[in-house]
């Protein structure tokens, strides 16, 4: 089961059972009558610290921390109350809304995908098929992911033009617009449901085939056995793939401007136009909107680890 | 029992539906150049660009960068923290996981603001500097995969019992990690190379803030001038996509299955 995991090269590969347990008793492996000196050590792993402080702490620390200082250098809330302004609270507004909308439909579209591939009976050579896909899939984002949804749902794309001719009905008449809220969602899903797919798929291998087979012995219904056992070991898997797939498209970029160009106006984009210095000029106000950034998605993470944790629990 | 195959397979049928139409409508599409006909013109428009074999050739140098920094980081972390310091372990899961957490228009931009050309360390006051600075930050992008599929290659072998040996033999540590580490995880090394270029192939948001020419930007600048050539570009991304994904399949085949010791 965990080797699926580790095929699938997913972020949610969990390194197996984590060994904190001989960190608190060093001492039997010192026993073993060999040990690496400590300043090999500090050789082997200084660079990762001196890299990981240089060029992901303290960048991002150095930039949220200026969200609470003026242009002067003057401790401020000025940028923080700044936030407030209708443009951004909307820019935030519309972010959260999309990000909501394709973590919880990815969670359960790519639910129904895996359990109808694992336990409905399909061929396993369908569900390889479907593995390999959701790892090229879940890897497709950015700007070509927008190509491919302008040429399939835009307004001269294959679908918009066979739904008009052939069947009359004229999907952007009907409201549908590409550059919104429900064209984002849609063309988010394409990598948010294989991601659910690859993460989940070990979760649902390791609901074991003797819980159901007592659940029915019991006498339970296939209904019941869903709603007393599945879904509550399956519910912190769950819960934490739907933060992980939330933090995943709130900070994505590159396909919503590849679509819209800066029309759309979702908070990563309104950073990004900040930086080009296309509109605010304001440094303090982008540092501050990075901060609300990263507590949105540190927030949405910190949920992940902790049911991730919790889910490890039953799938051994 | 009959029903709820019968629902599988429907399941199924939409699900691949949504994913296999805009593949479909993408490359027919791209065929749509010439006014009446399909033709491949737009590939060859795109192929004989001068801008996208620089910028793809620009992006392809900088993911080997990145594959080779990343592993000359990651492999010694990954193999000291197994060997000596488990206790380290929770502490570098959680800085490998961080840049999930930041989005990396955060970290692009705070790398602007600290390695800007008055700073102590001036990135981006050259080229080369900020060359050098996106592979850097290239690296931070694929810390979470490189770092858990080296791991993984890890756990497959005994590295004490190897360590010991070479030792003994007379290895230092530098030979040790080269000529008997990293051979003997290559397989789990490659699958996180292939991961990386995926993700660094097309990357957009930080080429394009730190002014490279990159194939991402190289993308969104053909996206937003022309009709056809996207289309074209994103079949080709694609099947980019798709081809370091199968050679992690086809590594994988590869790979010892078994857990060597349990830790």
């Amino acid at each position: 089961m965990s080797s699926n995991m580790e095929d699938a090269s997913s972020l949610a590969t969990k390194s197996g059972p984590v060994s904190t347990g001989p960190a608190l008793a060093p001492t039997p492996i010192a026993r073993r009558g060999f040990s690496l000196p400590i300043p090999a050590g500090l050789f082997s792993v200084g660079p990762f610290i001196i890299f990981s402080v240089m060029f992901l702490l303290l960048p991002t620390l150095y930039l949220i921390g200026g969200a609470f200082f003026d242009a002067e250098g003057h401790l401020t809330l000025k940028n923080i109350i700044a936030l407030g302004s209708p443009q951004i609270l909307g820019a935030y507004s519309i972010s959260l809304r999309v990000s909501a909308a394709s973590a919880i439909l990815g969670m359960l579209i790519g639910l129904g995908l895996t359990l109808a591939l694992i336990r409905g009976g399909l061929p396993s050579g369908v569900r390889s098929a479907v593995m390999t896909f959701s790892g090229v899939a879940s890897n497709f984002a950015g700007v070509p992911l927008a190509f491919a949804f302008i040429a399939t749902v835009g307004r001269l794309g294959l679908v918009t033009v066979v739904l008009k001719t052939v069947f009359g009905f004229d999907i952007y008449s009907a409201g549908f617009n590409l550059l919104s809220f429900w064209g984002l969602t849609l063309t988010y899903l394409y990598f948010q449901i294989p991601l659910m797919i690859l993460i989940v798929a070990p979760a649902i291998d390791g609901l074991k085939k003797e819980w159901g087979e007592a659940a029915s012995t019991l006498g339970a219904t296939r209904w019941q056995f869903w709603r007393y056992i599945g879904l509550p070991v399956l519910w912190p898997n769950l819960l934490g793939t739907l933060s992980l797939l939330f933090a995943n498209s709130f900070g994505a970029i590159a396909t919503a401007y590849a679509l819209t160009g800066s029309s759309l106006n979702i908070v990563p984009i309104l950073l990004y136009a900040q930086i080009r210095g296309d509109v605010l000029h304001d440094q303090g106000l982008g540092a501050a909107l990075a901060l609300g950034m990263v507590l949105i998605t540190g927030v949405a993470n910190v949920i992940y680890l902790v049911f991730r944790a919790r889910a490890e629990r039953w799938l051994k | 029992m009959k029903t709820s195959r019968l629902w599988a397979w429907i399941t199924f049928i939409v699900g691949a539906a949504y994913f296999l139409v805009p593949l479909l409508a993408t490359f027919e599409f791209s065929l749509r150049i010439r006014r009446g006909t399909y033709s491949l013109d737009a590939y060859a428009n795109v192929l004989s660009d001068p801008s996208f074999r620089a910028s793809f050739t620009y992006s392809v140098v900088i993911g080997l960068f990145t594959i080779v920094v990343g592993v000359l980081i990651i492999v010694p972390t990954a193999y000291f923290v197994r060997l000596r310091m488990p206790a380290l372990r929770p502490f570098v899961e959680f800085i490998t996981l961080l840049p999930l957490v930041i989005p990396a228009i955060i970290l692009v931009f705070g790398y602007i603001r600290l390695y800007n050309s008055t700073s102590i360390l001036p990135f981006t006051g050259s080229a080369i500097g900020t060359d050098i600075l996106l592979t850097l930050a290239y690296v931070t992008l694929a810390l979470p995969y490189m770092y858990r599929a080296v791991d993984t290659g890890l756990r497959t072998i005994d590295v004490r019992t190897l360590t010991e040996a070479a030792t003994i033999l007379g290895a230092n540590q530098a030979e040790i990690l080269l000529r008997i580490i990293l051979p003997n995880i290559l397989i789990a090394v490659l699958s996180g190379a292939f991961l990386t270029f995926a993700i660094v192939i097309g990357e957009f948001t930080i080429a394009s803030l730190l002014n490279r020419p990159a194939f991402g930007p190289y993308l969104q600048l053909v996206g937003a001038n022309r009709a056809y050539e996207p289309a074209a570009l994103a079949i080709i991304s694609f099947i980019i996509t798709w081809g370091a994904m199968s050679m992690i399949q086809l590594l994988s085949r590869f790979a010892p299955k078994t857990v060597a010791r349990p830790d």
